[in-house]
């Protein structure tokens, strides 16, 4: 009881043959954009490296990479059998390899389905990671002398302005840690001596942004000090006014971006995913039916191609006994009291010619 | 006396017709590069539209468009004048539109110099554009509650920011302008009351810019008010200051972009003439080759290719005589009507 069973005329099979080398070219193609998606994303991440703390967030470009590669290789030699199948004599090259290629595709469609699946499902991950890498960045905003940090002043600069945020979940994180370097501070005026004596730390803490955080939209001039502070401003009310600072947390906007871009190319790798899956179905009856002619002895015939040659449950059971053989190779075999020169007849109904005689055995010694 | 004559076999003329139809198609896609050149240059001046104060300079990006446009369809026509080429029943059609196609091509030629030429002597009228434009910007930069001026201030700082200048030749023409609006001015605080007395117009200036001229490559942040008072700030020289607020003018910056980009086109434009150039050469070749090859007895034999059947000189005096010829088709000789009317009182006699 075979799964699928299509009958295939010559042509048909011709047919099919030059279907699947198109297909399989274009699916080395959708490789190479998943390569290059891969490499996209990858260079993203990495552009952004000061801000994301240490976490596995590499492995879903690497995967993908790796994935068009392999994508690439595998289908390219898959337009190459396809290519020779229209013609029986050449697909005698090919046929001991078939196999093995068509169960090899079938698990690497896995590793494809897997990356997809990876792609969706590293938010929390890239969210962690986000948290803290801007809480660090955010701590040395004011480390420009020290060898190592002294670009993450530019840094959080820049990823304010570019992505329209301010601060790790707005800007109120900026009143929490000093951004102002003790160099710039002038530790004989009473105010500033204040401030760092009413803090436990000594830290000088202020209800202050950097300028970075000013909304270009704003129809006002950029408030940036005592944003708290009503009375400081004319005209001003800190709890109605959103227009003056950018409201959105740098975390929230980075994880956005972020999550787009991997969504777009999850979709894309499930869509290349099954692609990969309907060539391979086609290789697969490809296969059976050009095995079949050449049982059947006859290369202009008519064939049957299947998915499978048994049903599920057959086909699992023949395999797993074929697993269980595999292991007992060297063990002795004791059904025949564990003598394995022992000929036992066989009750196969198998052809043995025209006369359809056994072969005569020969006589035992007396 | 024949200008740069070539004899040409059968096989060198098939050669030659492959060659050029390939060089067609190669001049089509470099009219396709023009064309997108020229689009790309456009709609970036379209995006700083607002800061300039005329349109003058769009005509370089226009002319790129239309003659990219125009040598899509010129080359287009090679190619098909190259596929007929060797087929004696269909190249004689093509033999007028030739003449025409000729002219066209050089006219596209002398086009693309032009635009090469115009890229660089345009320079000053942008600078000038640009001046006016940025100054209208910076002075309406408070007016956020006048319909037409309200994103000004929205335009200025994003263009600050991006480009990395503040002003129009430098930070210091933000000093003589108020880009504070009266409506968020406390008229009631003695400090605002005094400077507004203490200027001419009674407008509020102040030795401080708006935020978007603020470096974020500074080690310090930034200082945007008070900024010629040494005292206001710790640890603070105005004279010796330069990572604090971006040094140069917008008008400088906006100038060197653009500048930038019509110089890193100038070699793709060259490479596109030179390619014209080669076609239209080739393509006269191969039509005197042709033309010659089907007015001998045999067709597949050696003909001679010529860019000029004449010298320069007597082509030029041909061509001038032919213009005129043409021009006074509608007048009427004097010299002829007498000549006709004495020949017209002689003929009668004889059959008296």
């Amino acid at each position: 009881m075979a799964v699928l069973r299509v009958k295939f005329t010559k042509t048909k099979r011709d047919k099919l043959a030059q279907v699947l080398w198109i297909l399989n070219w274009i699916s080395v193609v959708t490789g190479a954009i998943l390569f290059s998606l891969g490499l996209f994303l990858k260079v993203e991440i990495n552009k952004r490296e000061e801000l994301m703390a240490e976490r596995d967030i590499q492995y879903v470009p690497n995967m993908l990479i790796a994935v068009g590669l392999i994508a690439c290789a595998i289908n390219f030699l898959g337009g190459k059998i396809c290519y020779d199948c229209v013609d029986s004599t050449k697909f005698l090259r090919w046929k001991l390899i078939m196999l093995p290629y068509i169960i090899c595709t079938f698990f690497f469609t896995f590793c494809v389905l897997v990356g997809a699946l990876m792609c969706y499902s590293t938010r929390g991950e890239l969210e962690e990671s986000l948290n803290l890498g801007l809480t660090d960045a955010m701590r040395f905003y004011k480390d420009t002398d020290t060898p190592g940090r002294c670009f993450l002043k530019r840094t959080v600069d820049m990823l304010q302005i570019e992505f329209q945020c301010c601060g790790n979940n707005g800007y109120k994180d900026w009143f929490q840690i000093q951004w102002i370097s003790s160099r710039y501070l002038d530790m004989t005026q009473k105010e500033v001596s204040d401030r760092i004596r009413s803090n436990v730390e000594g830290k000088y803490l202020m209800d202050g942004v950097p300028f970075s955080c000013c909304n270009t939209l704003s129809p006002r001039p950029c408030i940036q000090q005592q944003i708290t502070n009503n009375s400081a401003h004319f005209n001003y009310d800190h709890q109605t006014e959103e227009l003056n600072l950018w409201m959105k947390g740098c975390r929230q906007a980075l994880l956005e971006y972020y999550t787009h871009i991997m969504q777009s190319i999850g979709l894309t790798v499930l869509i290349t995913w099954l692609f990969e899956l309907s060539v391979l179905t086609g290789v697969r009856f490809l296969q059976t039916s050009l095995e079949n002619v050449l049982r059947q002895g006859d290369p202009n015939s008519e064939s049957d191609g299947w998915l499978l040659e048994n049903s599920f449950m057959e086909t699992a059971r023949i395999n797993l006994n074929i697993i269980k053989s595999l292991g007992k190779c060297n063990q002795i075999d004791t059904a025949n009291n564990g003598d394995p020169n022992i000929n036992v007849p066989t009750t196969s109904k198998a052809h043995y010619g025209p006369d359809n005689v056994p072969p005569k055995q020969t006589p035992e010694a007396s | 006396m024949v200008l740069l004559k070539m004899k040409f076999t059968q096989q060198r003329r098939v050669r030659l017709a492959q060659g050029l139809w390939l060089m067609s198609w190669l001049a089509v896609m470099c009219g396709t590069f023009v064309f997108c050149l020229g689009v790309y240059l456009k709609t970036e001046m379209i995006r700083r539209a607002e800061v300039m104060e005329n349109t003058e300079i769009h005509v370089v990006p226009n002319i790129l468009m239309m003659v990219g446009l125009a040598s899509i369809g010129t080359n287009w026509v090679a190619t098909r004048v190259c596929q007929d080429s060797l087929d004696a029943s269909r190249f004689p059609r093509w033999k007028v539109l030739l003449l025409a196609w000729f002219v066209v091509a050089a006219l596209l030629c002398v086009l693309l110099v032009a635009v090469v030429v115009l890229s660089y002597a345009l320079q000053g009228r942008l600078e000038e554009s640009l001046k006016v434009g940025l100054r209208n910007g910076i002075r309406f930069y408070k007016d956020t509650d006048v319909p037409g001026r309200c994103f000004q201030k929205e335009t200025i700082d994003r263009l600050q920011m991006e480009f990395r200048c503040c002003g129009n030749n430098n930070f210091k023409d933000w000093f003589e302008v108020q880009w504070v609006s009266n409506r968020y001015l406390d008229f009631t605080s003695k400090d605002v009351k005094d400077r507004i007395r203490s200027n001419v117009d009674g407008r509020f200036l102040l030795d401080g810019v708006p935020f978007s001229c603020c470096n974020p490559a500074s080690p310090r942040p930034c200082l945007q008010y008070h900024l010629t008072d040494n005292t206001a700030h710790f640890s603070y020289d105005y004279q010796a200051e330069e990572l604090n607020l971006h040094n140069r003018g917008c008008r400088q910056a906006l100038i060197d972009y653009y500048m930038d980009l019509m110089n890193s086109t100038g070699p793709g434009v060259l490479s596109v003439i030179l390619i014209q150039m080669s076609v239209i050469l080739s393509l006269r070749y191969l039509q005197t080759a042709v033309e010659g090859a089907m007015a001998l007895e045999d067709p597949e034999g050696d003909s001679e290719g010529f860019l000029l059947e004449k010298g320069v000189k007597e082509t030029f005096e041909d061509v001038k005589a032919k213009v005129l010829a043409i021009l006074q088709f509608g007048q009427v000789d004097p010299n002829a009507e007498e000549s006709a009317d004495t020949e017209k009182a002689a003929s009668p006699t004889p059959a008296s």
